[in-house]
């Protein structure tokens, strides 16, 4: 498990029923993309996220599969609709087999 | 050192297939991860936005904004570095509009593909020039 993983998650607290709503994501995390050496350039193995996904229920918002080509910290915006009162998951997914998760609760009028 | 025809035409032929090669195996990467994606299927223009800014100062994070109305996912592809896939997003039913924004690395400048799969298992692409001041894959 890669040090001080944070996951970041900006979500409204409310929204009307099958409004459009921007969810801002990013999580801290080095994303070794493997390309590069160290001092006595022995290749440093990739660590990444390997994949992030957003779930409103149990319904799939956005599953999101990241290479190595993908920044630092990665950050994620995208646009959900929710047809109720519930609560966001977020998962993201380490090379090394951790799984961070967050969730993020909204209220529908 | 002397050069006889025959040995200078001989270099410059190996000069040429050195110079070359790494560009065709560039080539086949995109091709071979396009073709992963589509399923060998044709790629149409139009109905995909993909921005991004003309000149990265850092290829360390650039960001990358794409938009296709009615796709069901989206691949993103950096033709010039080392591999060329960059992420892929797949939307699900409570997604609000086919769009995302993230952050990518870029190793130089070079063409930034968006793939997007749409609905009807149509695909189509958009592709931009990102001019890169100070590449992002370590060294």
């Amino acid at each position: 498990m890669a040090d001080n993983v944070k996951p970041r998650v900006r979500v409204p607290k409310s929204a009307k029923a099958g409004e459009a709503i921007v969810i801002k994501t990013l999580i801290s995390h080095p994303m070794e993309s493997g390309q590069r050496k160290d001092k006595q350039g022995n290749p440093i193995p990739r660590q990444i996220i390997n994949r992030f996904t957003c779930e409103f229920e149990g319904e799939m918002v956005l599953d999101a599969t990241l290479e190595p080509a993908v920044s630092t910290n990665p950050y994620v915006e995208f646009e959900a609709k929710v047809p109720a009162s519930g609560t966001f998951k977020f998962t993201w997914y380490d090379d090394d087999g951790s799984v961070y998760e967050t969730t993020e609760a909204i209220t529908v009028s | 050192m002397n050069l006889t025809r025959r040995g200078a035409l001989a270099l410059g032929a190996g000069f040429a297939a050195t110079v070359l090669l790494p560009a065709t195996a560039l080539h086949a990467a995109v091709d071979e991860a396009l073709a992963k994606f589509t399923g060998g299927a044709a790629v149409g223009e139009g109905g995909i936005t993909l921005s991004t800014p003309e000149i990265a100062e850092n290829g360390n994070t650039v960001p990358v904004s794409v938009s296709a109305p009615g796709a069901v996912a989206i691949m993103l592809l950096a033709e010039g570095n080392p591999s060329p896939g960059v992420c892929t997003f797949n939307f699900g039913p409570l997604a609000a509009s086919q769009s995302a924004t993230t952050r990518i690395r870029l190793a130089g400048t070079q063409r930034v593909i968006a793939v997007a799969k749409m609905a009807d298992g149509s695909f189509v692409q958009a592709a931009n020039e990102v001019k890169v001041t100070i590449g992002g894959c370590g060294g």
